[in-house]
C-alpha cells in the first residue's frame, strides 16, 4: 500500500515538473537549423554574438549538407544549410527556397614531414589524377615537376575524403571533374560519391577529414579553409584556371566570389569552382540556407530571417576574421526581397 | 481444515476469478488471489510485448528493404560496389567488414579473458581477487566512444608508427600470409578496429567467465586435485566442460557486442568501401557504414540499401545465435560419456 501511495505521488511530481519545463522551453524559442559542416565556425560564432545580444540562441545541428537537405524535407528544423545548392526544379518539388549566406573556400592539406603550409604547389589534374588513384606516391615525377627544388619523400599517398553526405565533397567533385574529363566520366559530382583511390580513409565531417589528414603520414584531404586555418595544418597551392599558382586567403577567395552573377540566378543557383580571372581561388563555394516557402508558424520563420538579417548587418567583420567572404549589399537586397516574395505564411501572406 | 483445503483448491486450480473469489471467504485472501493474477497477467504481457517489439523490427526492417530487395536481389550479398551517384549498392564489404573485425575481436579476447578468468579463480592472491575483478568490469562500464576518441587519438598513431611497420617487415614478407599485413601503415583500418573491438569484449566474456569458473562445486575440483591433475588439467578436464554453458553464453554475449559497435569502430576503422586482403586497410562495417550514411542518405534506394544492410546484420546475429545452441547441444552429447 505505501508503495503504490509512494508510486503515485512521485508520478504526480513527475508530471508537473515535466508541465513545467514544457511551458519554460516554449517561452526561450531557440531556431534551429541542420546542414554543412563548411559553414559551422562561422554560423557558430554569429550565433554566440547573436545570442548576446537578443538571448535568443541558435540550436545549429552540424551533420553535413546531405543530412540537412534531408532535415528541412523532413521539416524537423526551421532550417536546413547546404552547400549545394539545389537545382530550381528540386525546389519547386519541395517546395523550398534557397539563399546564400557566405562565400567560402576550400583547400588541400597534407601531411608530409618539412613541408610549409603554403609551400607546395598542386595542379587541378594532379589534385584529380591523386584522387583517382593515379598517382601513388608523393615523389611522383608529375609532383616534383610542379614542385622544383621541394623535397618530396617517398611516401605512399593516402587520399582522405568525406564519409558523410557532404556539400563540400559536392564543391571538389564539381571542381575535379571541371579540371578532369575523366573524373568527370568516371565518379562524377554529389553529394556523396565512390572514391576510386586504393588507399583511402573517410572521415565524419570536415573536422573528420581534418583528424584524419593530421594523423595519417602522407594523407591529401580537402577542408573548407577556416578548419585548416585553425588546426594550423598544412595547406597547398593551387593553380587556378589563368595558371597562377595561389594562396588561399581572402583576396583570393573576394575574386573568385566577385565572379558570381547571383542576379541572373535562378533561386540563387550558383557554383563558384574553377572561376575565371587572375586572381581567382579555383576552389570556391556559396553556401546556402534551405527554408520552406509555406511556413506553418510566422513568428518562428520571423525569427530566423531576423537572425540572418542581423548576421548580414552585423556579422561581416566575423566572416572576414575565419576568411569567409561575406556577400555585397546588392546580393543581400536581392536576398531579402527574395524573402519578402516567397516565404509566406499558411494564409498566402508574406511574412517578412 | 476443509475451509482451508477449499481455499487452497480454489488458488490452484480455475480461471474464472468471479466464482472463485466468492468461494474464497476471506477477504484478505481473495485480494491476495486478485493481486496474484494481475502479476501473471502483467508478466505475461511484459513478456509479449517484448516479442511483440522484435517481430515489429523485423517486420519494418523487412518493409524498408523492399525497394533494394527488386532492385538487387542477392547479387546485393556478393557486390562490392557502393555508388551513391549512380545508385548502384552492395553488401560485400560492411559485411565482410563486420565479420573480420568481430573475428579478430574474439581471436584476441577469448585467450585473454580466458586468462583473465583462469587467474582470477584459480592462481591469484586472494586479496587481489575483488581490486583485479572491479577494474576488469569498469572496462566495461567505459562508454563505447570514448574508445573510439582513446583509438583515434592514442591507439592508433602508436600502433601505425611502431607496431604496423613492424607486422608489415615481419609478417608481410610470408608468402601466403603476408598479403594480410601489407599496405602503408596507417594506423587506421580493420585490424585497429578489431583490437579496441578485443578491448571492449574482453571485460563481458571475463566476468562471465569468472563467474561460471566460481560456481563449480569444490568437491569436483578437489578429487582431481586429490588424483594428482596438475591446474591445467582441472581447468580442461574438468572445469571447462563443467561451465561450457556459461562460457559459451559469454563468448556470444561479446560477440553481439563486437558485431554491433558503432561508434568505436567508426571512429578507427577508416570508412573505405574498398575491399583489401590487407588488414591494414581501412575498411567498413555495416555497423559503422550505418552510423555515416543513414542520417543524410537521400534517395529512396539509397535509404533501402542501408535498412537492408541492418536487416543483415540482424540475421547474422541470428545465425550466429543459432549456431552457438547447436555447438552447445553437440557438446552436451558428450556428457557423461569417457573422454
Amino acid at each position: 500500500m505505501q508503495v503504490i501511495r509512494f508510486l503515485r505521488t512521485s508520478l504526480l511530481a513527475l508530471s508537473a515538473l515535466g508541465l513545467g519545463a514544457a511551458s519554460h522551453s516554449s517561452m526561450a524559442a531557440d531556431i534551429t537549423g541542420a546542414g554543412a559542416t563548411f559553414p559551422y565556425p562561422i554560423y557558430a560564432k554569429w550565433a554566440d554574438a547573436y545570442k548576446q545580444k537578443t538571448g535568443i540562441g541558435l540550436n545549429y545541428q552540424s551533420i553535413g549538407s546531405g543530412g540537412g537537405i534531408k532535415q528541412i524535407r523532413a521539416k524537423t528544423v526551421d532550417f536546413g544549410a547546404s552547400d549545394m545548392p539545389l537545382k530550381p526544379a528540386d525546389l519547386e518539388k519541395d517546395g523550398l527556397m534557397q539563399f546564400p549566406t557566405v562565400v567560402g573556400g576550400e583547400v588541400l592539406v597534407v601531411n608530409l614531414a618539412g613541408i610549409k603550409p603554403g609551400e607546395m604547389k598542386l595542379t587541378g589534374k594532379l589534385v584529380a589524377d591523386i584522387y583517382l588513384g593515379k598517382i601513388t606516391k608523393w615523389n611522383d615525377p608529375q609532383i616534383a615537376k610542379a614542385n622544383p627544388g621541394l623535397k618530396l619523400p617517398d611516401q605512399s599517398i593516402t587520399v582522405v575524403h568525406r564519409s558523410d553526405g557532404s556539400g563540400t565533397t559536392f564543391v571538389f567533385t564539381n571542381y575535379l571533374s571541371k579540371v578532369s574529363p575523366e573524373w568527370k566520366e568516371k565518379v562524377g559530382a554529389d553529394v556523396s560519391v565512390s572514391w576510386p583511390a586504393a588507399s583511402d580513409a573517410g572521415g565524419k565531417g570536415n573536422e573528420g577529414v581534418a583528424s584524419f589528414v593530421q594523423r595519417i603520414k602522407g594523407a591529401i584531404g580537402y577542408v573548407e579553409y577556416a578548419y585548416a586555418k585553425q588546426n594550423n595544418m598544412t595547406y597547398t597551392q593551387l593553380q587556378n584556371r589563368a595558371g597562377n599558382f595561389l594562396m588561399p586567403n581572402e583576396k583570393t577567395f573576394q575574386a573568385a566570389a566577385a565572379g558570381a552573377d547571383w542576379k541572373n540566378a535562378p533561386g540563387f543557383y550558383e557554383i563558384l569552382t574553377d572561376e575565371p580571372g587572375a586572381n581567382s581561388w579555383p576552389i570556391a563555394g556559396a553556401t546556402f540556407i534551405l527554408m520552406h516557402k509555406s511556413q506553418a508558424s510566422a513568428e518562428r520563420a520571423k525569427d530566423v530571417l531576423k537572425f540572418f538579417e542581423w548576421a548580414y548587418a552585423n556579422g561581416d567583420a566575423m566572416a572576414l576574421e575565419l576568411v569567409y567572404i561575406p556577400l555585397p549589399d546588392s546580393v543581400v537586397d536581392q536576398i531579402q526581397a527574395a524573402w519578402k516574395s516567397q516565404i509566406k505564411d499558411q494564409s498566402g501572406r508574406s511574412i517578412w | 481444515m476443509s475451509a482451508v483445503a477449499d481455499t487452497i483448491e480454489g488458488l490452484q486450480g480455475p480461471s474464472d476469478i468471479s466464482t472463485v473469489s466468492r468461494s474464497i471467504p476471506d477477504a484478505s485472501l481473495r485480494r491476495h488471489y486478485r493481486l496474484d493474477q494481475a502479476f501473471r497477467l502483467a508478466t505475461r504481457f511484459f513478456a509479449l510485448l517484448v516479442l511483440t517489439l522484435l517481430a515489429g523490427i523485423i517486420v519494418s526492417l523487412v518493409v524498408g528493404s523492399v525497394p533494394a530487395l527488386k532492385a538487387f536481389g542477392f547479387g546485393f550479398l556478393t557486390s562490392a560496389e557502393w555508388n551513391p551517384v549512380t545508385e548502384k549498392f552492395g553488401a560485400l564489404v560492411p559485411i565482410v567488414g563486420t565479420l573480420v573485425t568481430s573475428f579478430i575481436a574474439l581471436l584476441i579476447g577469448i585467450p585473454v579473458s580466458f586468462g583473465i578468468a583462469l587467474f582470477l579463480t584459480e592462481l591469484s592472491p586472494p586479496w587481489l581477487r575483488r581490486p583485479l575483478g572491479t577494474a576488469i568490469e569498469l572496462l566495461a562500464a567505459i562508454p563505447s566512444i570514448i574508445y573510439g576518441m582513446w583509438g583515434l587519438f592514442v591507439f592508433a598513431p602508436v600502433f601505425g608508427d611502431h607496431v604496423e611497420p613492424l607486422l608489415s617487415n615481419t609478417l608481410g614478407t610470408l608468402p601466403v600470409l603476408g598479403a594480410l599485413f601489407r599496405g602503408p601503415p596507417t594506423g587506421i583500418g580493420i585490424l585497429t578496429a578489431g583490437i579496441i573491438l578485443a578491448i571492449m569484449v574482453i571485460p563481458f566474456i571475463a566476468s562471465v567467465m569468472r563467474d561460471v569458473f566460481e560456481i563449480v562445486p569444490a568437491v569436483l575440483k578437489e578429487s582431481s586435485y586429490a588424483l594428482g591433475s596438475t591446474t591445467w588439467e582441472v581447468v580442461w578436464h574438468v572445469v571447462l566442460p563443467y561451465t561450457k554453458v556459461g562460457v559459451v553464453g559469454g563468448v556470444m554475449l561479446g560477440l553481439g557486442r563486437a558485431l554491433g559497435e558503432t561508434m568505436a569502430v567508426t571512429f578507427v576503422i577508416g570508412n573505405a568501401h574498398k575491399l583489401s586482403a590487407s588488414l591494414l586497410a581501412p575498411g567498413s562495417s555495416i555497423a559503422s557504414a550505418l552510423a555515416n550514411e543513414f542520417t543524410e542518405a537521400v534517395g529512396d534506394l539509397y535509404l533501402s540499401s542501408l535498412i537492408e544492410l541492418g536487416l543483415i546484420l540482424f540475421l547474422i546475429t541470428f545465425v550466429i545465435l543459432a549456431l552457438s545452441k547447436l555447438l552447445l547441444m553437440r557438446l552436451a552429447k558428450f556428457e557423461g560419456q569417457k573422454t
